[in-house]
């Protein structure tokens, strides 16, 4: 009987690139960046890395395919190299294929690194396209934050609340995440911005405006991670460990089957709900102490905040309202700054929620840090509300 | 019997008003003036002849099952394929490719009522018979043309049961009079002098052809009771009446005002005009002319009344926005050379081979319904998607063009590149089962919310301009 990856991983190392416009640099100098940073934290010589896990997301106009990007630009030595692709939950499944490699047994020490260059396309925006040849014959003429746009629209029906009440709410999530990210010298976007400026913003999607999309950055995070016991022989104390890794991907049910209604995230649900049984967390309101999710949209991290189980459903908005999810409020969200403010280079967004989640729980996140955390989560949300990879992550202290 | 059994029209929901035309023009052509009234039918962004044609026939057929159709003809002069039979597309749209003969008729602004002839002469065997008839001609920037044209469609089914409009008598003429021309590598029409066209072409070469019909009809001209016959010269058609002995009541209006004319399909849409009016016994007097004459005497049956209820002309006419933005309409017909940015970049180049695997799906709607658990899918699938049932290989062909759906979800994106900006999209859900994001078209703003009521309607998707204009085909969702 399986019994989960609970403590069987420890992180012995991170490392995270200043996110932005990264005009000055390609997406090679974005993971050596990350990786100096994270192989000192880790405190192993290079040639140590048995096995590594590589993420990227949109390879047309990143590093292309394989392990080889990685493998050359780091010069690695001749170890497997994985390249993984899971849209938005890319840089998560890196760090799902290191750990698990740990977790077998198989290697003591494991690379988890994701980069993405987005700012090579010459407009705004996430790259485009229309998807496989056959989706370019039928799929609507969407984009991501059209997608996403709908998730309000069913939102309010499905709850009864009305325009003003939700433009309020998702613009305080934004809100609140340029707060957070004008504390962070690595974030993309490090500047406050007040109400007036969000709600009255130029329309994207509607009712998604500008401050309600994220940023489209470049950036790179990486991890290193080994078991418990070999992370406290090279001396490591305050040992973070993994405690829930959990994925569930869309099989067609929200988009084909009459039964979901537009108004949430049919897979971040269950995934939430493994992953709390993987960690022994029963009371996620009360036993969670910060998130990083996937505020693509400022729209989908209120109605994520639903489906993690930590506000009722169709009461989000009120939490939001409340400050529930504010730096000082009761369970902090996006401290960082978020996607919305810290970026989304969307093969490394993974690895740069867990970098957080590890700088707070070690207590090194400065200006930003938050009183001792024991238990934080992540979430990502790759593809649209209708037919998406979700995965959430838990990590905490090992004596948590 | 042989007539005509059920009739369909289509006009698009756009009317441009004239007068924002000639504003436009009138500092470069101030003779236009006396053009500048009514309206003329404007194709969306995203219609041509043959998503028009689509439209007309689904019309006609409706109440009707179009498997058993033998023979589809689809005249227009400006058939959106040179090579690839433009009629295939509709079939395929419809449904009914099997044991069908699908030609395309053009070349002539009487192509529509050459090949009505064809169709009823067919049907003389007992073949069931669909004439689309359909054009979106191009019209250059301050031309009377492009005061004169509309865009339109209309299709007839022929065949020798339920005959609403029995053929009386045919004649026609064939002599390479050129009034106008469109060479090969033209867009546009190039014309000769009207006095010269009115008083050699239009007043040599009908009135003969009419009294030859009505001999061959046994009938008179004062046994006409509607006279249909478009031109581009509003006068000609009374003469031509008067000329050949049919009372100047019974020409009837060639629909200027409201609509334009709709080229090659113009005779058939006012003939579809005629038969919404027309009362059992009274003959109808078709005319198509266009290098030579074609002309056409039917009698209304008592059928007529009992065909079921359709839209047909005056529905498509009812259905109507008024656009007063001349800007629009030339940068829809590709006249104005407007910035559409990167995102209009993408490379739109279609897998034929996916396109022919999946025709049924792509021109069809049709999904499919699972033996086992009964749920309808779009697209049709190997595997049942509800989750409950998950059964393999269950699926029969459903058809889903013709069901009504409502809005589950909906934005308007500014962010996706579109012709019309914000482009609107959203998740569709039918009562039957079934669902998927559709684009929308023909809407405004008001009009899109959680709940509201659309019709499946064959639309453009894109234009593949790097390699020659191969236009991709899809369903859309318009509000009912």
């Amino acid at each position: 009987m399986a019994r989960g990856i609970k403590d069987k991983v420890a992180i012995l190392g991170m490392g995270c690139s200043k996110f932005g416009e990264r005009w000055e640099s390609g997406a090679e100098e974005l993971m050596v960046e990350a990786f100096k940073e994270c192989l000192i934290d880790a405190g192993i010589d290079k040639k140590q890395l048995q096995a590594a896990w590589f993420s990227t997301a949109i390879d047309e106009v990143n590093v292309g395919k394989s392990g080889i990007p990685l493998s050359m630009t780091l010069r690695l030595d001749n170890i497997p190299v994985t390249h993984v692709e899971n849209m938005c939950a890319s840089g998560t499944e890196a760090f799902r294929g290191a750990c698990y490699a740990v977790a077998s047994g198989a290697v003591d020490f494991a690379l988890a690194l994701g980069v993405e260059k987005l700012k090579d396309t010459g407009y705004g925006g996430l790259p485009g396209g229309r998807g496989a040849p056959l989706q370019q014959l039928w799929n609507a003429n969407g984009t991501a934050p059209g997608n996403f746009a709908q998730l309000a629209s069913a939102y309010m029906a499905a709850h009864d609340v009305g325009y003003d009440d939700l433009k309020k709410a998702i613009g305080h999530v934004s809100w609140k995440s340029h707060q957070n990210g004008a504390k962070n010298a690595k974030a993309h976007l490090q500047k406050a911005v007040d109400m007036d400026t969000i709600l009255n913003a130029p329309m994207i999607s509607a009712p998604l405006g500008l401050f309600d999309c994220c940023g489209v950055s470049d950036g790179a995070a990486a991890a290193i991670v080994t078991t418990p016991e070999i992370a406290r022989s090279l001396g490591k104390h305050d040992v973070i460990s993994v405690k829930a890794l959990q994925l569930s991907v869309s099989n067609g049910s929200e988009s084909g089957f009459n039964s979901w209604d537009g108004s949430y995230f049919h897979t971040t649900r269950i995934a939430a709900k493994k992953a709390y049984e993987e960690a022994g967390i029963r009371k996620p309101r009360d036993e969670v102490s910060m998130f990083e999710v996937h505020d693509c949209f400022s729209v989908t991290e209120l109605v994520t905040m639903e489906d993690l189980h930590i506000s009722e459903t169709g009461q989000g908005w009120k939490d939001v309202l409340n400050g529930f999810y504010d730096a000082d409020g009761k369970i902090p969200c996006q401290i960082d700054g978020g996607l919305k403010c810290f970026g989304h280079p969307i093969g490394a967004s993974g690895l740069r929620m867990l970098y957080e989640m590890y700088l707070q729980l070690q207590g090194k996140a400065g200006v930003r840090q938050l009183k001792d955390p024991r238990i934080g989560m992540t979430h990502n949300l790759g593809g649209s509300p209708r037919e998406n990879v979700a995965s959430v992550s838990i990590i905490g202290r090992l004596d948590a | 019997m042989v007539g005509i059994v059920a009739f369909g029209a289509y006009v698009p929901r756009l009317r441009l008003n004239r007068q924002a035309i000639y504003d436009a023009n009138k500092w470069y052509a101030p003779g236009l003036r006396g053009q500048a009234k009514g309206e003329r039918s404007m194709a969306n962004w995203d219609e041509d002849a043959i998503t028009m044609a689509v439209e007309a026939a689904r019309d006609c057929l409706t109440g009707r099952d179009p498997k058993g159709l033998n023979n589809l003809y689809f005249a227009s002069t400006t058939h959106p394929f040179k090579d690839r039979q433009n009629a295939g597309v509709i079939a395929t749209a419809l449904s009914i490719e099997q044991g069908l003969l699908a030609s395309d008729v053009g070349g002539s602004q009487k192509a529509g009522t050459s090949a009505l002839i064809a169709a009823l002469n067919a049907s003389r065997g007992g073949a069931t018979s669909l004439v689309a008839a359909s054009d979106k001609r191009q019209t250059r920037v301050a031309s009377a043309t492009e005061m004169q044209y509309g865009d339109g469609a209309a299709a007839l089914l022929c065949g020798t049961e339920g005959v609403i409009a029995r053929l009386v008598g045919s004649h026609s003429v064939s002599l390479d009079f050129v009034d106008h021309f469109r060479g090969e590598t033209a867009e546009y029409d190039y014309g000769w002098e009207e006095r010269w066209i009115r008083d050699e072409g239009y007043a040599k070469i009908v009135p003969p052809a009419i009294k030859a019909a009505l001999a061959a009809s046994g009938l008179k001209g004062a046994d006409i009771a509607h006279f249909v016959m478009p031109s581009l010269m509003a006068p000609v058609p009374k003469l031509m009446a008067k000329m050949g002995g049919i009372a100047e009541t019974a020409v009837r209006d060639q629909l200027a005002a409201t609509v334009g004319d709709t080229g090659t399909s113009h005779a058939l849409v006012m003939l579809v005009d005629a038969l919404e009016n027309a009362k059992a016994g009274e003959r109808i007097m078709v005319v198509g002319f266009g290098q030579g004459v074609d002309i056409l005497v039917f009698e209304a049956t008592a059928e007529l009344a009992k065909l079921p209820k359709r839209l047909g002309l005056s529905g498509w006419m009812a259905r109507r926005k008024e656009e007063k933005n001349y800007m629009k309409f030339l940068a829809f017909n590709e006249l104005l050379p407007i910035e559409k940015g990167m995102r209009a970049e993408f490379d739109k180049k279609t897998a034929l081979s996916i396109l022919w695997r999946k025709r049924d799906m792509i021109y069809g709607l049709i999904g499919g319904k699972c033996r086992v658990c009964g749920t309808v899918q779009f697209p049709k699938s190997q595997v049942c998607v509800n989750p409950n049932c998950h059964a393999t290989d269950s699926q029969d062909d459903y058809g889903m063009a013709g069901l009504e759906a409502s809005i589950m979800s909906f934005t308007a994106d500014a962010l996706t590149y579109s012709p019309d900006p914000p482009a609107y999209y959203g998740m569709i859900t039918f009562p039957e089962g079934g669902r998927f994001m559709s684009d929308f078209t023909d809407c405004d703003k008001e009009q899109v919310k959680v709940g509201t009521k659309m019709r499946m309607t064959f639309r453009i998707r894109d234009n593949d301009t790097a390699r020659g204009g191969f236009k991709r085909y899809f369903w859309k969702a318009a509000p009912v």
